[in-house]
């Protein structure tokens, strides 16, 4: 177990930045998750980490040791990180007991002692008995369980998680979140866990690293993600959030202050020091959003009203903004459809802070 | 100042040197030093030996025949290899791993022993002819000893090579731009002349390419069918004056081989021009098209490719088999004369034999052990390889292969006609030249089905076994090497195969004591011996046989398209 620390990390690609200036610290024994869409440079920078790739400029550490710096890079061999690899990255012509005792074999431990330890890997991830079967006789869970066990029995510093879930359907996921977590308790690792699905990462991470084209977007708990996204991108990002231009009317006073959107006046919580300002964004969630009873409110028109058992989604255009959907729930019984005028209230929502605010 | 970092990764150095130096002494070293020979023969630069080569008229016959047969059998494999890829693969034709199976078989055998087979089939002596009475009359010549004969054996030999290209290409053909040109209201024949045929301009090209490089390139056909006419192209006229000059004539040879390098890269060069002509990229990847159904002509075109197969590979079989029966040449083959004392000469009584049985199978096992084994990790570096240069590494492992086996033949004989420099170790009169140009020459073999096994592979699987602690070579020994040695080893088997009845480079390297089954058999048929050298080939065909049976015990384990005779 060990700190792991990325320190204005940048990855280039002949003329293409895949890692630009990433900073994260990630405390000992502490589950991160990086998290972005595809493309955004989430899988260089686990590979950065792992030292398959060598970073263009800044440095990572591992518990107090530079192993990648612009200076050159400790080969991963020599790192003592475990990955789970999306694709399980199982030796075919090995048992699987062979599998989980590579890494000891490797390092030419006493075979007494390893083949305890795998026995041992087994049971952890209960899979006793199964050693003599071949990877190819196994289920995509149990296979999973073996990348876990062959990962752990080496008592890695710090194990990469690379999308893991992402080839397991939808009833298997859950189970194996639940898993990965029991691991994360049961060996108090520190994890890196690299996937594109929010539920997962905000199930299981202590702090999400978000990421988007290639920068750090954001680092934070996953609450703090969802209420305070720190710009544009976050907030859209995370569960679809809806993003709407406001004019700061008033500054910061014990965490809200009050904004026009669409030409309503409302109170929305803020950073504190706020000032007035134009031109600003605020994001809102979809529970923020209900038809308004009274007078209160702005006018617009229903544009598709999707039935989804139970409650509709339902999307809307404002008068005030034509170019703007906005989207929410109606539950049944759902009376607004296609062209239905309408008038719609803001509960809540969080404003955006100005970009180069400091975090 | 960021601090270094000890990065340890000192045996992928190791790797790379070892790698590196392989090549150079392989690939690289014996061209340069032929082309050297070419500029600056005994060491200052003139053009002596290009102009003494110009001069002599037997030099512009040759040329003049390399190009008629060159371009007459490649027109003959592109013409029959494209009508078989396009009935297999687009028709609902059955029995169609059969056929594969039967049409590329002649190519995994030799030429020479395809020249003699087809050579006992017509011949006056023809034991297959007299058994129904139809031989033409003894002293006769044989109606193959032409232009033409050498231009149908090449284009039966290398009508397969074209198949398997073209067969690739069709396979890759996506149905929806057949299904929407039928949708568009062509009729199937205008689909195949419109759509199929434009789109696999490139496959043919390439097929074609090689089929030319191959025929100019051919020792083993106008060897038994050219010399007894005295229709020399350039191999054999190389391989005349070697025989009868000995190394005095090294130079004037040299000049020649250049000559057919010249010619084979021309052909490339050319299939290069007319591939980009027009963009035939294909983008979308998806199921091949149904295939056309021949309704009431299916009979009728089944039976006229197996009838294609009966003439193209089970005939000549045929006829080989009978002549090494028979005792003596023009004696008809009955059950009283039937024999097999040819076989118990050539595998007990004839020294030489003896001798070329035992060179040619610890020649043939050696190639194939030691390009299996570089195989990998050449394999390695060029499948996985970051570094830029692996790309020349590749083209430079092909090229040995890709040029006539003429010019790398004498490219050793240039290379070691004296002692190796330092060590006094002398190469030239003994089995080892023969051994070094086997190498240089079919490590290609081994290292194609290698690469194309890498690319099956999913990397993750070797950098979990860094991650777990392991070394480069750790690595390469307990997870790359078992994961790929399905792919390593099949190429190796191709080369055996390949190596065991090679003609064209023995033909030049060897001496008395390093015969190779190859030499011995072109020697029997050259002495008028043809009993034998068909006894010699009916074994020889017959060991490959057994080894692609053998071979066929890997398929599972194989990317497609490593064992060529597989549908």
């Amino acid at each position: 177990m060990a700190r792991l620390s990325l320190d204005h990390v940048t990855k280039s690609f002949a003329d293409f930045d895949a890692v630009k200036d990433v900073s994260i610290d990630v405390a000992d024994g502490e589950f991160l998750a990086v998290l972005g869409p595809s493309g955004c440079g989430k899988t260089t920078l686990l590979r950065l980490v792992a030292g398959f790739e060598k970073v263009t400029s800044g440095a990572i550490r591992i518990g107090s040791d530079v192993v990648s710096n612009s200076g050159g890079s400790v080969a991963p061999e020599k790192r003592r990180v475990g990955i789970v690899f999306q694709n399980y990255a199982l030796w075919p012509h090995m048992s699987v007991a062979e599998n989980i005792g590579y890494s000891l074999k490797v390092a030419k431990l006493d075979k007494a002692v390893a083949r305890q330890k795998v026995d041992d890997a087994l049971a952890l991830v209960n899979l006793q008995g199964l050693g003599e079967r071949r990877p190819a006789n196994l289920s995509g869970g149990q296979r999973q369980r073996v990348a876990l066990a062959r990962c752990l029995v080496a008592a890695p510093s710090l194990v990469l998680f690379d999308e893991p879930l992402a080839n397991l359907d939808v009833h298997l996921r859950a189970s194996m979140e639940d898993e990965f977590a029991a691991f994360h308790k049961r060996t108090g690792t520190t994890i890196v866990y690299i996937t594109h699905d929010q539920a997962e990462a905000m199930a299981l991470a202590d702090r999400i690293a978000v990421m988007d084209h290639g920068r750090l977007a954001q680092l934070a708990t996953p609450r703090e993600l969802y209420h305070e996204p720190a710009n544009e991108m976050v907030a859209s990002f995370i569960s679809q959030g809806i993003l709407l231009p406001a004019d700061v009317l008033t500054g910061e006073e014990g965490g809200h202050c009050k904004v026009r959107v669409l030409g309503t006046e409302i109170v929305v919580r803020c950073r504190p020091g706020e000032r007035p300002r134009a031109g600003a964004k605020i994001c809102c969630r979809s529970a923020d959003l209900e038809v308004s009873a009274d007078a209160t409110g702005f006018d617009g028109r229903v544009k598709r009203a999707i039935y989804q058992g139970g409650a509709a989604r339902i999307e809307f255009t404002p008068a005030a903004g034509p170019d703007l959907t906005l989207h929410f729930e109606q539950a049944d019984p759902v009376t607004l459809e296609s062209g239905t005028e309408a008038r719609l209230r803001i509960k809540s929502g969080w404003l955006i802070p100005a970009t180069g605010a400091a975090s | 100042m960021p601090t270094r970092i000890r990065e340890s990764r000192g045996q992928e150095m190791v790797l790379t040197a070892a790698v590196a130096v392989g090549i150079v002494l392989l690939s690289l070293l014996p061209m340069l030093r032929l082309v050297k020979e070419i500029v600056a023969p005994g060491g200052s630069l003139s053009a002596v030996a290009v102009e003494a080569g110009l001069k002599n008229p037997a030099t512009w016959i040759a040329t003049w025949h390399t190009l008629v047969v060159g371009i007459g059998g490649t027109l003959l494999a592109v013409l029959s290899g494209t009508l078989v890829a396009v009935l297999v693969s687009l028709t609902d034709m059955r029995g169609r791993s059969a056929l594969v199976l039967c049409y590329v078989t002649p190519l995994m055998i030799a030429p020479q022993v395809t020249a003699l087979a087809w050579l006992q089939l017509f011949g006056p002596a023809s034991p297959f002819l007299k058994l129904f009475g139809a031989a033409p009359p003894l002293g006769t010549k044989n109606p193959l000893y032409s232009t033409s004969g050498i231009i149908l054996l090449l284009g039966v030999q290398y009508g397969p090579l074209v198949f398997l290209l073209v067969r690739a290409g069709l396979r890759k053909l996506p149905r929806e731009l057949v299904e929407a040109a039928r949708a568009g209201g062509a009729n199937w024949f205008t689909v195949l002349v419109t759509i199929v045929l434009p789109l696999m301009t490139p496959s043919i090209m390439a097929a074609a390419a090689l089929a030319f490089v191959s025929c100019v390139g051919n020792f083993g056909i106008p060897a038994f069918l050219g010399i007894p006419a005295n229709y020399l192209v350039l191999p054999t006229l190389i391989y005349q004056k070697l025989a009868g000059g000995g190394p005095a004539v090294l130079g004037e040879t040299a000049f020649l081989s250049v000559l057919i390098g010249v010619i084979a890269m021309a052909g490339i060069l050319a299939q290069e021009v007319m591939s980009r002509r027009r963009d035939y990229r294909i983008s979308s990847t998806s199921l091949p098209a149904e295939p056309y159904e021949l309704g009431r002509w299916r009979p009728v075109v089944q039976a006229g490719m197996w009838l294609l197969i009966v003439l193209v590979l089970v005939l000549p079989l045929f006829g080989l088999v009978l002549t090494s029966l028979v005792p003596g040449y023009g004696i008809a083959l009955t059950a009283k004369t039937a024999t097999l004392d040819n076989y118990r000469f050539v595998l007990f009584e004839h020294d030489a034999a003896n001798r070329a049985f035992f060179n040619s199978f610890w020649l043939s096992i050696a190639a194939a052990f030691f390009a299996v084994i570089v195989a990998v990790p050449v394999g390695y570096l060029i499948a996985w390889g970051k570094q830029r240069w692996v790309r020349l590494l590749n083209l430079s492992v092909e090229l040995p292969y890709a040029l006539p086996g003429v010019v790398l033949a004498i490219a050793s004989l240039l290379l070691f006609l004296r002692p190796i420099p330092l060590t006094g170790i002398q190469l030239y009169n003994t089995v080892w030249i023969i051994l070094y140009a086997y190498l240089a020459r079919f490590l290609v073999l081994a290292l194609r089905p290698t690469i194309s096994g890498y690319h099956q592979i999913d990397r993750a699987l070797e950098e979990a076994a860094q991650v777990a602690g392991a070394g480069l070579f750790t690595r390469l020994r307990t997870i790359v090497f078992p994961l790929v040695a399905p792919a390593a080893v099949a190429g190796g088997l191709l080369i055996f195969m390949t190596a065991l009845s090679e003609l064209t480079v023995s033909a030049l390297l060897w001496s008395s004591g390093s015969e190779t089954i190859g030499v011995v058999m072109f020697s029997f048929e050259q002495g008028g011996d043809s009993n034998y050298a068909a006894a010699i080939s009916v074994i020889t065909v017959a060991v490959t046989f057994v080894l692609m049976l053998v071979t066929n015990l890997l398929a599972p384990h194989l990317p497609s398209g490593v064992l060529p005779w597989r549908d």
